[in-house]
């Protein structure tokens, strides 16, 4: 019931926002995200409650002659994730509050079925539903994209739009490669039980192209080196709030598909390709980092850093154990709200000074003292401080690739220092020194303000007290790994 | 009182927090005040908790505040623990805390981000406590990053000047080296042990190959290279001068950079019994203290010369700790933080004097202008120096005869050190307050003795500077270490001394001769002869200008670390990323366009041709199905 | 056997009839001789239904026809109406001036 609803409330929701006129249609977007947001929570008690509550699931026919039907759960792990899209849509819209965009009602409608989609993609329990929630994802992120992003924003578009579909389409093989292995009493099945099963049937050998096919898919979308070209030109394009859902809640659909759609089903295939995959990963962190260092374009800057988080994430993942998946999913929710709050952050250098450019600010700690302590303390969640939500995840995470293989871990880790410079560095160009004359910087409008605090109230808290969130994700990962054996 | 320990940090993070919201409603001297008194109230606390623990018979007690970090079988508290060591700790950082507090409303009183300061430094008390409180691994972690933090917003106190800004950003980052030793040790003692709770680990650490004891043992000195400034990561040290003074007594010189010691003194049992990771504590320690004492002799600004001796007396309590003298480090840590905070608020109250100068090519003859601070600082040099009756002269002597039972080539590169520290030291007390007064005629006029906030603690500093060495008389005097005794409980693996009485005189006697002749010769050099150290470097010799050029080791680390990253960043950017990666994928992108504008030129529109080649393709197939 | 006909020369009537038209479709470029031989090759396709149907005695056959004939006419009056469109717009018929679509 529940988790219909949270699938159809948005979209209905997007379908009024659609036909609403002018910059009531934000009120209202902002008004249903929110009651979105309340319906997640309630779904949260619940599952604290009864997880096994009938509420939380619902399951039906839709096509029967092929085996698909409409079934979709809350459980551990997807609530955490969709707990992070509906606390992070609201924001994202809240951070719109400045911009005035053409044809609110469609951007703000896109953004409500972006969200529809990503719920769904969360929740989906069936392969066929899970692939339809997954391709649905991109298309209003494409429209956000190509109408309302920056220079030459139709070619990088179109770029990631074809890279990402490109991958998707393996993932596609892949499952009805699966799909055509499922045997349940002679009928074929689409069930995510009967794939996982289907998938440990499989030779070694099979395992491992079904590996592959799957890992392209959620590679790209993560993006994990060398596959990752295509995300920090996006980036950098794409309007502020349409950055924000690609790295805040697209990007972990990469990430929960390993975990959900991939370890689970081919055991074999990763115990042969995993040390590969993580390898890629572990490059991913540090060449991020590196070249994270000098970027001039602090929207870029964030992109690549973005890369080098999600490297680690990945890496942890695929060493498929209780620190290293729990630590992913722990990560997973701080680097969502961190990179949201770090786009956010640019946006405003932006829309103030003019400019995103390093290098031609300075100084703005002297012109507005609490942005600097917000931005300090946004910068601290990103580098992992201890106290700070990226502290938990960044921890379990090396302690997972760690118990895998000390090597990774101690070069992945690298992360812990390359962080700091870039992110402080980054830091001090902009904020500090004396200020520089061409820089102008005012106060900050008060919905600015709401979204940075509620950001920083959000990495603080869940980083000194972090147990409401990590106690559902060691389940969520103890029952994943039940489900390897 | 002890199950009351969670009050202890919970003081000064209330200052904090008070100060943070409410500091800019506040009057500047009800925000100091309150911090200083967040900090005194912990201070109480601790005394109380210490008197409770040294009745008691039990010496562990574990508080647990909260259940923090689970996965599977890694259990993570944030719990405390008070045992000898951590009560110990307590006492040194509250109480020295407390009195830079104070000196701090004075000496900080016209600068605009006072409560600011104050928010800082409430902060790093806070996490200072934590680091000494914590009960397992990661919390110690949780302190250690957070101290770090805070020395980052302290040296960048004054953020508009950019050399701040980069010696701030500098720690920072040398520290988060260290912190990834010192994480991989953590998740290392974690897989061996399965928990990372000392009171758990420690009665394990015999189960374990020693191998793996050594190399945790090397990982968590990693993290104490960090952050006690020893070779190669010391370099962040004097530069961190660049904060306010009170800022380099407390973190730079008394608790902070002492974490490293207190870390590895926590793990004893770990450098006890890996013999690789205990000689490596030791050489490390001792080069350091050698190298940068060397370095301190041709500086001149006041605050490098005290940053480069605390470099050194940190790797004299490193060596201290190598040659398993764990007790004699701590014991030096505490001397060490006495007469050391004593030496850099002194600093401070002639800088104050001087109106913000710190060469003290420009100072000298201000023994009669300043007086308070003029005696206290002498207290303090006499103190560092190994003058006999001294605190410093007990606690450096124990560590260096520990050193010469284990090596005699450690215990004279020791001394050696120990030599340099008097001269340097006797150089800067003599330049500053001895000979004519070489700053402008404006300076010479401001002199004015620093308020009482400020004398007041430099006065009971320069007590404890004296009396402190009561606190470990030497064992063979036949007084009893207290030390020594209180501390017992904690270090598992014990070595004792095993000299004669009459070696140990002798070289007790060696070093009181050592210090004497130091001093008479520094004496002989800047108060006899009047020498001045030279203005420009030119005329320095060769190899005096490359100490006096630090070694060039900030400019061998540009080239050979920051520089080659930025390149590589560059490189990694423009050529592999845009040129190579991106290339190739839009190379895919590009083929398949031209492949599609050679096939699309079957796409002609003539109709005729349509149609021919499909009734061709028609009978194609007609004709490929009859020929099957 | 239809009313003494060999079902063999429908057969070969209605290939020699759609021949004409393939060859005349793909020969010629005037657009009014393109329909018309179109309806050629449509014809000698309901020719051969009309045959086959009385041979097997089957009346669906028949039904197709006219249903080919119905599509036939209104694809007639569709095609006559685009093209007199084209000869207004270009002075033509000939197909080879009407390569490309864009203009």
């Amino acid at each position: 019931m529940l988790t219909a609803l949270l699938i159809l409330f948005p979209f209905l929701a997007a379908l009024l926002v659609f036909f609403t006129k002018g910059n009531n249609a934000r009120n209202m977007a902002m008004l249903f995200s929110v009651v979105e947001f309340v319906i997640s929570m309630a779904a949260f008690f619940q599952f604290k409650n009864n997880p096994d509550s009938a509420l939380l699931s619902f399951n039906t026919a839709w096509v029967p002659s092929l085996g698909i039907r409409l079934s979709a759960a809350i459980d551990g792990l997807s609530l955490l994730m969709v707990l992070l899209t509906t606390f992070l849509v609201p924001l994202i819209i809240l951070s719109s509050y400045k911009n005035n965009y053409n044809t609110p009602n469609y951007f703000y409608g896109l953004i409500l079925m972006m969200q529809m989609a990503l719920v769904g993609v969360f929740v989906a329990n069936d392969g066929f539903l899970f692939y339809v929630f997954w391709e649905l994802a991109l298309i209003p992120i494409y429209f956000i994209c190509l109408l309302w992003g920056g220079e030459n924003r139709s070619a990088i578009t179109f770029k990631f739009f074809v890279y990402t579909l490109l991958g998707s389409l393996f993932m596609l093989i892949g499952l009805i490669y699966l799909y055509n292995h499922t045997n349940v009493e002679g009928l074929k099945s689409w069930a995510i039980r009967d794939l996982y099963e289907a998938g440990r049937s499989l030779t070694a050998s099979q395992q491992s192209a079904v590996f592959w096919l799957i890992f392209i898919a959620f590679a790209i979308k993560m993006p994990i080196f060398p596959l990752h070209t295509w995300q920090p030109d996006t980036y950098v394009t794409a309007p502020t709030q349409g950055t924000m859902l690609l790295s805040g809640i697209m990007l972990k659909m990469g990430t929960f598909g390993v975990i959900k759609w991939l370890l689970p089903i081919v055991p074999l295939g990763l115990a042969k390709w995993g040390s590969t995959a993580i390898c890629l990963s572990a490059i991913g962190v540090v060449y991020a980092s590196i070249i994270a260092i000098q970027q001039k374009d602090f929207k870029r800057l964030i992109a690549y850093s973005s890369i080098a988080h999600v490297g680690l994430i990945a890496a942890g993942i695929l060493a498929a154990n209780q620190q290293g998946i729990q630590g992913a999913m722990m990560q997973m929710l701080a680097h969502g709200v961190n990179v949201i709050g770090l786009f956010f952050i640019a946006e405003i250098l932006l829309q103030q000074t003019g400019t995103r450019d390093i290098p031609s600010l300075g100084g703005i700690r002297n012109l507005n003292a609490n942005f600097a302590i917000l931005f300090l303390i946004i910068v601290l969640g990103s580098v992992a401080l201890p106290l700070t939500n990226g502290f938990v995840g960044e921890f379990l995470l090396i302690n997972g690739i760690y118990q895998y293989n000390a090597g990774f871990a101690a070069f992945a880790g690298l992360t812990v220092i390359l962080g700091a410079v870039y992110m402080l560095r980054g830091y001090q160009n902009i904020m500090l020194g004396e200020v520089k004359p061409s820089v102008h910087f005012g106060k900050l409008a008060s919905t600015e303000k709401a979204v940075l605090v509620i950001i920083c109230i959000t990495i603080i808290a869940f980083g000194v007290y972090p147990k409401p969130l990590n106690d559902i994700a060691e389940q969520g990962t103890k029952a994943i790994l039940q489900m390897m054996k | 009182m002890i199950k009351l320990a969670a009050l202890i940090p919970l003081f000064p993070l209330l200052g904090f927090l008070i100060n943070a919201f409410f500091g800019k409603k506040i009057s500047k001297g009800l925000s100091g005040t309150i911090a200083s008194i967040t900090v005194l109230a912990s201070f109480i606390v601790s005394i109380l908790i210490f008197m409770e623990l040294h009745a008691s018979h039990e010496k562990q007690h574990v508080v647990n505040v909260f259940s923090w970090i689970n996965s599977g079988s890694l259990q993570i508290p944030f719990e405390f623990l008070i045992d000898p060591l951590s009560s110990w700790f307590l006492l040194i950082i509250t109480g020295i805390g407390f009195l830079i507090h104070v000196y701090s409303i004075g000496y900080m009183h016209d600068d605009e981000g006072f409560t600011r300061f104050f928010t800082y430094l409430n902060l790093f008390v806070f996490f200072m406590l934590l680091l000494v409180l914590g009960n397992n691994f990661l919390i110690t972690f949780v302190g250690w990053e957070g101290v770090g933090l805070c020395s980052y917003l302290l040296i960048g106190f004054w953020f508009k000047n950019t050399a701040y800004n980069n010696a701030a950003k500098k720690a920072f980052i040398m520290n988060r080296i260290g912190d990834l030793g010192f994480l991989l040790g953590i998740i290392l003692i974690f897989v061996t042990f399965g928990s990372i709770s000392y009171t758990e680990v420690f009665d394990k650490a015999g189960t374990a190959e020693t191998s793996t004891i050594t190399a945790i043992a090397l990982l968590l000195f990693i993290g104490a290279m960090g952050k006690s400034a020893q070779l190669p990561l010391y370099t962040w040290l004097p530069d961190a001068m660049a904060g306010p003074t009170p800022v380099s007594a407390l973190i730079h010189a008394a608790t902070m950079v002492t974490a490293g010691i207190f870390m590895v003194v926590r793990a004893n049992v770990f450098y006890s019994i890996s013999d690789v990771a205990s000689n490596t504590v030791a050489i490390v320690g001792v080069a350091t203290a050698l190298f940068a004492a060397t370095i301190g002799l041709f500086q001149n600004d006041i605050k490098k010369i005290l940053a480069y001796s605390t470099v050194s007396q940190l790797g004299l309590m490193f060596l201290g700790l190598g040659v398993g003298a764990f007790s004699s480090s701590v014991f030096h840590v505490t001397t060490h933080a006495f007469f050391k905070a004593l030496l850099f608020l002194g600093a401070g109250s002639v800088i104050h004097a001087m109106g913000g100068e710190q060469d003290i090519r420009k100072m000298g003859g201000l023994w009669g202008k300043i007086k308070i601070t003029a005696i206290t600082m002498l207290i303090g040099t006499l103190a560092i120096s190994g003058v006999p009756g001294l605190s410093g002269f007990f606690s450096k002597d124990e560590i260096l005869a520990h050193t010469y039972e284990h090596s005699k080539v450690l215990w004279l590169l020791g001394m050696i050190t120990s030599m340099l520290t008097a001269f340097y030291m006797f150089r800067l007390l003599f330049l500053t307050f001895f000979g004519k007064f070489r700053g402008t005629h404006e300076q010479e006029h401001h002199l004015h003795e620093s308020p009482f906030s400020m004398t007041v603690p430099l006065m009971i500093l320069a007590v404890l500077s004296i009396f402190g060495g009561l606190l470990g008389l030497p064992e063979f005097w036949g007084t009893g270490n207290w030390m020594h005794h209180h501390l017992d409980p904690v270090i598992l693996r014990k070595n004792d001394s095993v000299l004669s009485h009459e070696t140990e005189w002798t070289l007790m006697i060696l070093a009181v001769a050592a210090a004497a002749a130091v001093i008479l010769f520094a004496w002989m050099v800047y108060m006899k002869n009047r020498v001045l150290p030279v203005n420009k470097e030119e005329q320095l010799k060769p190899w005096q200008r490359v100490i006096y050029n630090k070694y060039y080791v900030d400019e061998i680390y540009d080239f050979l670390i920051r520089k080659p990253l930025d390149v590589l960043s560059n490189i990694f950017h423009k050529f592999l990323d845009v040129q190579l990666i991106d290339g190739i994928v839009n190379g895919i992108g590009s083929g398949v366009k031209s492949l599609g504008s050679v096939v699309r030129l079957a796409q002609s529109g003539n109709i005729g041709f349509y149609i021919t080649s499909m009734v061709l393709g028609v009978v194609l197939i007609i004709l490929l199905t009859f020929l099957k | 056997m239809i009313n003494g006909i060999s079902i063999n020369y429908y057969l070969m009537l209605s290939t020699v009839l759609f021949i004409i038209g393939a060859v005349g479709v793909m020969a010629r470029r005037n657009t009014i001789i393109l329909f018309m031989c179109i309806e050629l090759m449509l014809n000698a396709v309901n020719l051969l239904l009309v045959a086959f149907s009385v041979l097997h005695n089957d009346a669906s056959g028949q039904v197709f026809v006219f249903f080919i004939m119905a599509v036939a006419a209104a694809e007639v009056a569709v095609g006559l109406a685009i093209l007199s469109m084209i000869y207004r717009n270009i002075k033509s018929i000939d197909t080879d001036l009407l390569g490309n679509l864009k203009n």
